[in-house]
């Protein structure tokens, strides 16, 4: 090898560092634009998080309260039980509505005229006839009596009071009347309009009228569908996690099993909607609507990921618990009973959580086996119609009337609560029992 | 009686078998001193009396269970006559939904015509007798299993083993419903696929390019073709789909980067969670936001731009659905990014490149078929979405590629068809178990590819 020219080189290292160094402000620059890629991207994804939940929160959370106004009401014995009876069967077909609507021609006796007496009427949601006749069921010497009470106002004038709709707007653009806005500035006037926090919200089934729509039927729905999904996923998920982990052989047969698991995670869940139309409804006779098949589904859906977590939970035990068991003369199956299983079940338990929390969201397989139905009363067995909160978010979404955005935000605020306390506990139990060998 | 008690009493005669097998193992081996001669501890010989006690009278109970509910309505059928069984199967469920309804105590059975009402009188007792000879059959079970084990307790029985192998076969079965699942999907899928291409044929299905499933009534109705060409829905799919991907890529991947490359400790423990928060929201909440929200402003940037946005328009479904799915590509992309060894970045910093250059050059290629299978997964994802598509995207089958109009998708369809009642005669119900099998066909093999892919780096790096 010949030596090279010293000069020469001194000469091509200057030009070689000439050239890098010119180089060397557009690589930084392109360093720096990367940087600023990647930081962006990081905070619009922030950013979503941020926006998606402030628009959820600040359209749901007046759903939490609800306006009521105060009126003088005669329970009129004319109207509830003219002949004097008392008897519950003619308290229970009274005319309630007639009570509070007497009460308001009282308030406001200048209004006249069909039209006009049902938009003073509207003030009031109908469900105060209920409301009314409970309360003469619960004590029926309040016949002939009168009191001053606080009903609920309408959904329309609910949201007025809330500030939903703009008084500005001109009167044919707004569900609102101008006559109705002057009743309303009038009972303000005298302190007899108040917003109360909605405690019909959290303890009602759904209803066609936004002012007297709960989560509750929807809450009980989703608790038996879970029930049922947690009782039949985890110990066949775990079960097929200790049989894939600690007792299958090696075989084509395990890999297939395997492979069906892993493919199952990804299936899109609607197609396990189909599977539950056409097997279990058609085919078993499973009752429509019914918590039992919700539950059934979901179940299948959720067996991947327990299984997924309990087979990680299972692998992360060390061998030498197993080897030491097995030396002092425990069978196969005593060992997993004994050791294995107590020492993965806080991971399990985990996997379980963030499953059942993924079922709880889910709502595209409900469709299809009819949990979709409009089910006011709350269901109290297996078999009864219910809907899930998830799909209760999606039927009201669908609704027109306004007053149900409010209550579709604040329904959706209530599921977000229950996913949030489920992953809370999640990482709560992995951080308390989860050990490192 | 009732189902609920005929178990709460078979469990308890399960607990009175275990005490039984458990006290005459003892017995048999001569009082609790003489447990040393058994072959298995007496608790085995408890669980064996006691899984033959209530096992075969389970599998009596489930059975019948899922039996009874036909063969009585065969019977009641049978007993009807006048004509009813010459019915259809679809008039006949609305007869068999009527005597159902009596049954339920829903309808007096005054409202009803004689027959329904006779017909409702019969299942009744049917169902009475049914039940009562569920129990009996299944109480007989229980007795004779454990009896039968009671009665062949001996020291030399191998009890544990036995136990064991049962419990091993049981763990076994949890595991083969893995495989039963994906059968039962295949299977319902696609028998009801294969009635649907009997009604259409399958190049008309999927090639035509006209959808409008509503079945004409009357002839002369308009806009009733009753036309299944689900051209227009695959392409709706793939341009929300797109749109999804055009956004959750490039965002998902760069945040991935940003956060396993750059960002400080305290930032990413900050961020990371953040962005997962997006992977735990239901997708019936990205719907409302969809549509309550981003389709609203939409409408709004585009008239100011004067662009004509229509209300239901494929561009705010795929965006929420490129935001719903950034966590599953960054938190896919972060964990390939993090599993390339160090050394090789190290190498690269050694020649003089820069951070960004290590990354493009070194990084991201060897972490490419790892990212590749990622966001193969975030597209059958995309596609599978039904929920932000039912509330977001439209049901006009338009043909377009134009992502400010309103397009549908395969699974807007499939909840349009199977929302409400059924007939499983009708192609329009059916349709929707077509297009499921599509769906199914079109994840199953781009999960297999990811599946695939994704195995085949993790290797190469382990």
């Amino acid at each position: 090898m010949n030596k090279p020219d010293p000069l020469r080189t001194a000469q091509e290292q200057g030009r070689i560092r000439d050239l890098v160094e010119r180089g060397l402000r557009r690589r930084y620059r392109a360093e720096r634009r990367f940087r600023a890629y990647g930081l962006a991207a990081a905070v619009s994804g922030l950013l979503f998080v941020g926006f998606l939940f402030l628009s959820i929160i600040s359209t749901g959370y007046t759903a939490f309260v609800q306006s009521y106004i105060q009126i003088d009401i005669r329970f009129d014995a004319e109207l509830i039980d003219p002949e004097g009876k008392q008897v519950e069967e003619i308290l229970r077909m009274g005319d309630y509505s007639g009570v509070f609507k007497a009460a308001l021609r009282e308030k406001f006796p200048q209004v006249e005229g069909r039209r006009e007496l049902r938009q003073l009427y509207g003030l009031i949601s109908d469900g105060s006839a209920f409301d009314l006749r409970d309360m003469v069921l619960d004590d029926p010497r309040l016949i002939g009596q009168t009191r001053e009470l606080w009903l609920m106002a309408s959904d329309d004038i609910d949201q007025l009071v809330k500030g939903k709709i703009d008084r500005k707007l001109p009167e044919d653009q707004r569900v609102v009347s101008d006559l109705q806005l002057g009743w309303l500035d009038a009972l303000t006037a005298e302190d007899r309009v108040e917003r109360r926090f909605n405690r019909v919200f959290f303890t009602a089934g759904d209803s066609r009228e936004p002012e007297q729509a709960g989560v509750l039927g929807a809450v009980v729905g989703s608790f038996l569908t879970l029930a049922v999904t947690l009782l039949l996923s985890f110990p066949i998920g775990v079960a097929a996690a200790i049989y894939l982990e600690e007792f299958a052989p090696a075989n084509r047969f395990t890999d297939m099993i395997e492979v069906n698991i892993n493919n199952l995670a990804a299936v899109p869940s609607i197609v396990f909607g189909l599977l539950g139309l056409a097997v279990f409804i058609k085919f078993f006779g499973v009752p429509r609507s019914a918590p039992l098949v919700g539950g059934l589904v979901l179940t299948l859906m959720t067996l991947p990921t327990i299984i997924i977590a309990s087979r990680a939970a299972i692998k992360a035990v060390p061998p030498s618990i197993r080897e030491a068991a097995l030396g002092m003369g425990a069978s196969q199956v005593q060992v997993v009973a004994h050791h294995v299983l107590p020492l993965a079940m806080p991971g399990m338990l985990t996997g379980a959580i963030i499953g059942m929390a993924r079922a709880l969201g889910e709502s595209a397989p409900l469709l299809m086996i009819g949990m979709v139905a409009f089910i006011a009363d709350i269901p109290g067995s297996l078999t009864d119609p219910a809907t899930v909160l998830p799909v209760q978010v999606f039927l009201w979404a669908d609704s027109p009337e306004r007053a149900f955005l409010e209550r579709t935000s604040g329904a959706i605020m209530v599921l977000l609560v229950f996913l949030l306390v489920m992953n809370a506990a999640a990482v709560i139990l992995r951080q308390k029992f989860e050990r490192r060998w | 009686m009732q189902t609920s008690t005929l178990i709460l009493a078979l469990l308890v005669l399960t607990a009175i078998a275990y005490q039984l097998g458990r006290a005459r193992s003892l017995r048999v081996a001569g009082g609790p001193r003489g447990a040393r001669k058994l072959h298995s501890l007496p608790a085995y010989y408890g669980l064996l009396t006691a899984i033959w006690c209530s096992l075969p009278a389970l599998v009596v109970v489930l059975g019948w269970q899922a039996l009874e509910d036909r063969i009585i309505a065969g019977q009641v059928v049978q007993s009807m006559g006048g004509g009813v069984q010459e019915l259809t199967p679809g008039e006949l469920s609305l007869v068999l939904n009527d005597v159902r309804n009596v049954v339920a105590g829903n309808v007096k059975p005054d409202a009803v015509a004689p027959e329904i009402a006779t017909a409702a009188l019969r299942w009744q007792r049917l169902d009475g007798l049914s039940r009562t000879s569920a129990a009996v059959l299944a109480l007989c079970v229980a007795l004779a299993g454990g009896w039968i084990t009671l009665s062949r307790i001996k020291p030399t029985m191998r009890a544990r083993n036995r136990v064991e192998q049962i419990v091993r076969v049981a763990l076994m079965g949890c595991s083969l419903i893995a495989i039963l699942t994906t059968i039962g999907i295949v299977l319902s899928v696609l028998y009801e696929s294969l009635q649907f291409f009997r009604f259409v044929p399958v190049t008309e299905f999927i090639f035509g390019t006209q959808w409008s499933p509503q079945l004409a009534i009357r002839a002369d109705q308009v806009g009733s073709s009753g036309a299944f060409g689900a051209v227009p829905l695959f392409a709706g799919t793939l341009l929300i789909s797109f749109i999804a991907m055009a956004i959750a890529v490039p965002v998902g991947l760069f945040s991935a980067i940003y956060l396993a490359e750059y960002a400080s400790r305290g930032f990413r423990a900050v961020t990371k969670p953040m962005l997962e928060v997006l992977a735990g929201i239901p997708t019936v909440v990205y719907g409302f936001f969809a549509a309550l929200t981003v389709a609203p402003l939409l409408r709004g940037v585009g008239e100011r731009l004067g662009l004509e946005v229509a209300s239901e328009s494929a561009l705010a479904a795929g965006l929420v659905m490129g935001i719903m799915i950034i966590p599953f590509v960054s938190s896919l992309a972060d964990d390939m990014i993090t599993a390339v060894p160090q050394s090789m970045r190290d190498g690269s910093y050694g020649l003089g490149a820069t951070r960004s250059e290590t990354i493009r050059k070194v990084v991201l290629p060897a972490a490419l078929p790892g990212i590749v299978g990622g966001v193969l997964l975030a597209v059958s994802r995309a596609i599978g979405e039904t929920m932000i598509v039912v509330m977001a995207a439209g049901l006009s089958a338009n043909l377009t590629a134009n992502p400010l109009e309103a397009v549908t998708t395969v699974t807007v369809q499939i909840v349009t068809l199977l929302v409400g009642d059924q007939e499983f005669d009708s192609p329009k119900t059916l349709a929707a178990f077509a297009l499921g099998l599509v769906l199914f066909l079109v994840t199953l093999l781009l999960n297999v590819i990811a599946l695939k892919v994704v195995r085949r780096y993790r290797e190469q790096y382990e």
